[in-house]
């Protein structure tokens, strides 16, 4: 390897993403180090879902390159599982579970079965009092707490969210941007895509819409 | 705990909260295999020949009748996305899934079988070959439908096509445990059949976790 600065951290290179019959963005680069956020901005249905997807591995690049300290992300898909979470428009709460048997449950498939980190999570987003609640007593904006409270039960060092703070109260916006300040300050690295303001300092902004591929301006007449 | 007997105690759970689910497959059974008495009329003549062949259908259909929320409701709710992120092998994953589907239906209805032998004046030579072909045959039966399940999800209709992708698949396991019972029953032995019985959940075991795991990241693709 050249220059080891230039390939450390998560880095995409000429990214394109298809869906159906649809250019989604094309010729997409992004540089993430340690320490560091990226906003993904843009309007409705250019594209920030998808690249947070492409970014997990979820969805397939067209064509393009994604790398960990320079090492292909397609050469190991499970190590690259290992260090992300993904938070998609939905919670992924089972409504038969209790509160803390979800979380339980979503850091036991990460190979972290602390109690304590568990029980820990759910104070750090004021969900302690309801851990042996049913969660379909939940509401909106206390699902997306226990979603959140799963970043903070299984460490790992790169985030990828989806609208986070959707449903989320002022209170619960706080302490969510307090766990992304002591996550970066960790040497974690943070991907999300929000129309709201979250406060994240010195974060850079990729602004989508200016990816978006010629063929999505042919749309059918 | 890995990320296999997490799913499996998670899935475990879900039913037994959900009780209905797994009630309904042994109900089905039940009526299912109750009704050839009557439509045949109750000369042990007339139903002897048929038993073993009227058990193994009604379990082919019983464990069918379960399998579209196989991966459903984790699809529906995000889980899916998650077991997908784990950094363990999804087709580990899988495994867990079939083995929960299989100790909540393939279980109970070996448990009934016997019982409901009666009605269909299934001989007492022939439990034994009863028996040991559904413990080899379900095992197989939920495995294959773990792929279905898979490959049909997010489909409309996707329990109807389930059915008709997975009949076909699991016909050498209805013919050969058929086989096994007329074959105790006539006094002959029947221990070929159980061998090839063997063969195909090994099979199973071998391909099945990788096909299921294939669909489902095509799936979130």
């Amino acid at each position: 390897m050249g220059d080891q600065a230039e390939s450390q951290g998560f880095t995409g290179t000429g990214l394109a993403c298809r869906r159906g019959e649809r250019m989604v963005f094309g010729g997409l680069d992004f540089r993430l180090g340690p320490s560091e956020a990226l906003v993904l901005r843009g309007p409705n249905g250019s594209g920030k879902s998808s690249l947070l997807r492409v970014m997990a591995g979820l969805v397939r690049l067209f064509a393009g390159r994604l790398a960990w300290d320079g090492a292909s992300v397609d050469d190991d898909r499970e190590a690259h599982a290992g260090r992300l979470h993904f938070l998609g428009h939905l919670d992924g709460v089972k409504a038969a579970l209790t509160v803390g048997e979800n979380l339980r449950f979503w850091s036991q498939l990460r190979g972290a079965s602390g109690a304590a980190a568990v029980g820990e999570a759910l104070d750090t987003l004021g969900l302690g009092p309801l851990a042996d609640a049913p969660a379909r007593y939940l509401s909106a904006g206390q699902r997306r707490r226990l979603a959140l409270a799963r970043l903070v039960a299984a460490p790992a060092a790169l985030w990828l969210l989806d609208e986070p703070t959707n449903g989320l109260d002022d209170a619960s916006l706080a302490a969510f941007e307090a766990m992304l300040a002591r996550h970066r300050e960790r040497g974690g690295m943070v991907a999300l895509a929000t129309h709201a303001a979250i406060a994240l300092p010195g974060a850079c902004e990729l602004r989508l819409d200016q990816f978006t591929h010629a063929l999505a301006m042919d749309e059918v007449a | 705990m890995s990320a296999w007997s997490a799913v499996l105690y998670r899935d475990l759970r879900l039913v037994l909260r959900q009780g209905a689910d797994g009630m309904l497959v042994v109900a089905f059974f039940v009526l299912a295999a109750a009704m050839f008495p009557f439509a045949i009329g109750p000369e042990a003549a007339a139903l002897r020949p048929i038993a073993g062949g009227v058990l193994w259908v009604c379990a082919l259909f019983a464990a069918m009748l379960s399998l579209e929320r196989q991966f459903q409701s984790d699809y529906e709710d995000g889980n899916l996305e998650l077991l997908v992120l784990s950094p363990q092998p999804l087709e580990l994953v899988v495994l867990g899934k079939a083995a929960a589907h299989w100790i909540t239906t393939g279980l109970p209805l070996i448990v009934i079988a016997p019982i409901m032998g009666v009605p269909l004046d299934l001989p007492p030579t022939a439990h034994m070959a009863l028996f040991v072909a559904m413990l080899l045959g379900t095992p197989t039966l939920s495995l294959i439908g773990t792929v279905g399940a898979a490959l049909t999800l997010g489909a409309r209709r996707g329990g109807m096509l389930l059915v008709l992708l997975i009949l076909p698949l699991a016909l050498p396991v209805l013919i050969f445990g058929a086989g096994a019972v007329a074959a105790a029953e006539a006094g002959l032995p029947w221990r070929s059949e159980i061998m090839a019985l063997g063969g195909f959940l090994l099979a199973a075991l071998a391909l099945a976790p990788w096909a299921a795991a294939a669909a489902l990241r095509q799936a979130l693709d």
